[in-house]
């Protein structure tokens, strides 16, 4: 036999456990990751720290340098944990009704973002069906819609409205008609696709039952989108609730999270302003677990695979 | 040469609304144009002749074949729009219109919608002809809703400092070139291009680096889809507190929201190479470099351009937003914010108009780009 | 060490190919494949598979062999261990008197996989040219062996084309021209008709018996279509699942300008009778 032979059976594999191998990428990343923030908060802060000990001329060790880093009244960056102190400080500190709380304005916001996404994602799905059963429209309009993202409305906000609260609307609405105009678009979009999705097979089978239009879009052509329905709803959600921030900011709003981070920016309440991101982010995941439970829901009444 | 697939019952529905445009038109003569008192269209011998002519076209669509009906009804809207615009110059309609006048308007837009739906039912066996009908339908349909703009708004008397007709908005914009040049330049050169160039080139970046070590990969797709779903615009501040009032901060706030949809795409890309693809990579001993460049990079454009085309609506959205929390005084958002507190909403309406054809022509040039290297995708093919 | 005795198969009818004391030490390295007690067991979540059990084999240069079996028989991962994308567990393999993965280095083989995986952003020419590139042929080389290749498989006046414009049974000769642009002297195919109508398909055999004529290379063909590896082979090893092992190796002296009309002569007959055989032996009919 020649050298070069082939070798034994290559060694035994350790069987990690699946939900180990699944974790452990993700776990290990977010644990770098916070480990990175903590030391960029040392590194940016460091700077001010310093100056506020040498204007106390107070002597200090490497060890109160760092201390004091990650814990300075008006960081550049602040640390993890004050902004968690901050974050439960705002949601539990406060009654939640009062104007200090977090709980509070995030209700404002919310209250604008569901209105807004109810309004956007209803219009969206009355634009798509039109679009796929009215072929001229198919080509007319669709370009229009997608040229309408191109517009940014948050430039447009301001006179969205002063123009509406000359009317007389104020506070929910011209926010939820903000929210409602960028989260209209996913929805369109995604529906269109959706509402198209099904086989010629299927199309041709119902032609052969001499099915009539309103039949074919409920027993078939709505059923098929439902999945592309909803993605388009998570990500219209979401947007939603980047258009109601926002739209609190051009008008100086009191209430609200873009309300909160714009007195954060005016008064230099770095952390105020850290704790208030936290908040729109716990909401986002919020909403987005929401729109995933009704998929869930709707997915086992009509036998989705589990 | 054309096709038209129009169902009969369909084809009856239509050349009855031509006809009842064209009635329309005549309705003119005879109902009053306006609440105040007015010369009728007898005493305007060329806007006579126009209304005579256009019903006449409208008519004459009902009988003719589809694809020269096209052509006549054509004709017929623009003498129509024309007509009715002319009407619009006499002060004493202006404001005052009433039904004789929008029953004009009201013909035009049954023929203009006539034409639009005909226009889609043609098939063309000519490639280059259906191409240009497609791009015709979008722009004659976008035309229209912009006559119906001026002539709903001069025409109700709205008043201009609330909601200007285009007529006012396109003086304003050709008069203000440099202020929006300025403000185009600032946003959307400095802020808007370079964050989106950083943003997206580290996203990229990155996310080669994170398909190389399946670790480092798995790990951080959960991450960044997790914070692309958050309202990143709001680290604006923060940005402004650490980069300052100028165009550095607004571009740091695109990289940021910029970056994870580019992140997520490309990874999602990457990972599209079939396993057939990729064994016949090993078969050919090819190195990791090689393997890269050959077949991971070209199957993930698809998913990269899907990304690049989302991050240029939302860099520019970033931008604008980020211009709310401080800006030196020049810049798209900030001229929005400053001339609507002056309540001139016509320089407002003009910022629009700019942002709106920047950002358009952005997404278009993204798009021909796609065009170019994805051309052999499926999505294209069908 | 032996070949496994089929279960109910006559003495004389076993190759005396197969016999592993008949070839001694020295032709071990003339071999194209040498192979010995190659077993392959995958961990799955329902437990172990064993794919491949104590497979031994050999396969002469200029040999055009066919794998034959029902799925799951494991010539897949055969022909995939000796292309060294699957690793055995047991056992030793030789190609061409190197190990896999030598082999694969050094480009000995080239692979046809079941469906033509041609690159949809690459031109005809330009997807024939890829494993040139990668090996680093100079331009001129290139063009040169894609003009002769593609002529060779009768692609010629396609090279501007992309894949989507060809049929499939055009695309997979582009997928042969590609295996065959850098000259390996070995050739493995797995199923590569598989996916085409049976009149493409006969006429794709007619070209590849053509093309091995011509080229003689050797040829490891897997297929779970009888008329086809009679058709083909100079050699037919049929094998049988849970585990993947080899039933009967069968060798064919056929002429080697045979016409598809040879399908229906007497001896082809005998040959496919003895396939199925081996293939009832291995339990392949079985519910």
């Amino acid at each position: 036999m020649t050298n070069s032979t082939y070798s034994e059976a290559r060694p035994a594999a350790i069987r990690w456990h699946p939900t180990v191998v699944h974790y452990a990428p993700v776990v290990v990343i977010v644990l770098a990751l916070i480990a990175i923030w903590y030391v960029a908060a040392v590194l940016m802060n460091m700077n001010i720290v310093r100056d506020a000990f040498e204007r106390n001329e107070t002597r200090y060790t490497t060890e109160e340098l760092i201390a004091g880093t990650l814990s300075a009244e008006r960081p550049l960056l602040p640390a993890p944990h004050q902004v968690v102190e901050t974050f439960v400080d705002d949601v539990f500190g406060w009654p939640v009704t009062s104007p200090r709380s977090l709980v509070y304005h995030s209700w404002v916001t919310l209250s604008a973002t569901f209105v807004g996404f109810l309004i956007g994602a209803v219009f969206g799905i009355f634009l798509a069906v039109l679009i796929v059963h009215v072929q001229s429209l198919h080509k007319s309009l669709l370009p229009w819609i997608i040229c309408s993202q191109m517009v940014p409305i948050l430039a447009v906000a301001p006179i969205v409205i002063v123009v509406l609260g000359s009317i007389g609307l104020r506070g929910l609405l011209p926010k939820a008609i903000i929210s409602a105009y960028l989260c209209f678009f996913p929805v369109t979009i995604g529906v269109v696709k959706g509402l198209s999705s099904p086989d010629p097979i299927q199309r041709d089978l119902m032609r052969t039952w001499s099915a009539t239009p309103w039949q074919i879009f409920w027993k078939l052509r709505w059923p098929s989108s439902l999945p592309f329905l909803f993605t388009s709803l998570k990500v219209s959600i979401t947007i939603s609730l980047i258009g109601a921030i926002v739209a609190e900011l051009p008008t100086g709003a009191q209430a609200g999270i873009g309300a909160r981070l714009l007195a954060g920016s005016y008064y230099g309440q770095t952390v105020q302003i850290w704790a208030a991101l936290v908040a729109a982010s716990v909401l986002a995941v919020g909403l987005i677990g929401l729109v995933s439970l009704t998929e869930r829901w709707v997915g086992e009444h009509m036998g989705a695979r589990p | 040469m054309m096709v038209a697939m129009i169902a009969p019952v369909t084809l009856h529905y239509q050349r009855v609304a031509f006809v009842l445009a064209a009635i329309g038109m005549l309705a003119a003569f005879v109902v009053p144009l306006s609440s105040e008192p007015t010369i009728g269209l007898f005493a305007r011998p060329a806007l006579l002749a126009a209304t005579l002519l256009t019903a006449a076209l409208y008519a004459g669509a009902a009988f003719v074949s589809v694809p020269l009906s096209i052509g006549i009804a054509l004709a017929g809207v623009l003498l129509g729009c024309t007509m009715t615009l002319a009407l619009l110059r006499d002060d004493t309609i202006a404001g005052y219109a009433v039904w004789g006048f929008w029953s004009a308007v009201l013909a035009n837009w049954i023929a203009a919608w006539l034409c639009v739906a005909r226009l889609a039912s043609v098939k063309p066996h000519d490639k280059i002809v259906a191409r240009s009908i497609d791009l015709a339908i979008p722009l004659l349909f976008g035309a229209f809703l912009f006559y119906l703009w001026e002539i709903a708004v001069r025409g109700f008397g709205v008043p201009p400092v609330l909601f200007p007709p285009p007529s006012l908005i396109a003086g304003r914009f050709f008069g203000s070139l440099w202020t929006l040049w300025d403000d185009f330049f600032q946003t959307f050169i400095l802020g808007v291009l370079s964050g989106y160039l950083i943003g997206c080139g580290a996203g990229f970046l990155v996310a080669v680096v994170a398909h190389r070590f399946t670790f480092l990969g798995r790990g951080l797709l959960p991450v960044g889809n997790f914070v692309s779903a958050l309202p990143i615009v709001g680290i604006a501040p923060i940005m402004v507190m650490w980069f300052g009032f100028d165009w550095p901060s607004k571009a740091a706030v695109v990289v940021v929201i910029t970056f994870f949809p580019m992140l997520v795409n490309t990874l999602a890309g990457l990972d599209a190479a079939g396993h057939i693809e990729r064994d016949l990579m090993r078969s050919y001993g090819a190195a990791q470099r090689q393997t890269l460049q050959k077949l991971y990079l070209p199957a993930a454009m698809p998913f990269i351009f899907n990304a690049l085309k989302i991050n240029s609506t939302l860099a520019f959205i970033g931008a604008i937003v980020a211009e709310f929390f401080g800006t030196p005084t020049v810049g798209i958002g900030f001229r929005i914010s400053i001339e609507a507190g002056r309540m001139a909403l016509d320089m407002v309406w003009a910022e629009i108009a700019l942002a709106a054809l920047a950002g358009m022509a952005f997404y278009g040039i993204v798009a021909l780009a796609e065009r170019a290297t994805t051309f052999w995708h499926p999505s294209y093919r069908t | 060490m032996d070949v496994s005795t089929p279960t109910g198969m006559d003495e004389r009818m076993r190759s005396p190919d197969t016999n592993p004391v008949s070839s001694s030490a020295a032709t071990a390295s003339a071999l194209a494949v040498h192979a010995r007690g190659v077993s392959l067991t995958f961990e799955t979540s329902d437990g172990e598979v064993q794919a491949l059990s104590s497979v031994d084999l050999d396969i002469a240069a200029g040999d055009f062999v066919s794998f034959i079996g029902p799925s799951g028989c494991g010539k897949t991962t055969l022909l995939r261990v000796i292309a060294d994308l699957e690793r055995p567990t047991g056992g030793t393999i030789l190609i061409n008197g190197v190990t896999p993965e030598t082999a694969r280095l050094q480009r000995h083989y080239g692979y046809v996989f079941q469906a033509p995986a041609l690159y949809p952003w690459r031109t005809i020419e330009r997807n024939v040219a890829l494993p040139l590139e990668i090996m680093g042929l100079d331009a001129a080389t290139r063009r040169e062996r894609i003009a002769h290749y593609l002529k060779l498989v009768n692609l010629s006046g396609f090279e501007r084309k992309y894949p989507w414009q060809l049929s499939g049974g055009m695309q997979q000769r582009a997928s042969i021209a590609r295996a065959l642009s850098f000259e390996p002297a070995l050739l493995l195919m797995d199923e590569p008709f598989g996916a085409l109508d049976e009149i493409v398909r006969d006429h794709l055999n007619e070209q590849l018996l053509r093309l091995w004529n011509q080229t003689q290379k050797t040829v490891v063909f897997v297929t779970h279509s009888i008329p086809e590896a009679v058709f083909l082979s100079t050699k037919i090893v049929v094998m049988s699942p849970r585990p993947g092992r080899i039933i009967d190796v069968i060798a064919c002296d056929f002429p080697r300008d045979r016409t598809l009309e040879f399908r229906e002569t007497p001896e082809f007959i005998k040959i496919a009778q003895r396939v199925r055989a081996g293939l009832r032996s291995g339990h392949s009919y079985d519910e």
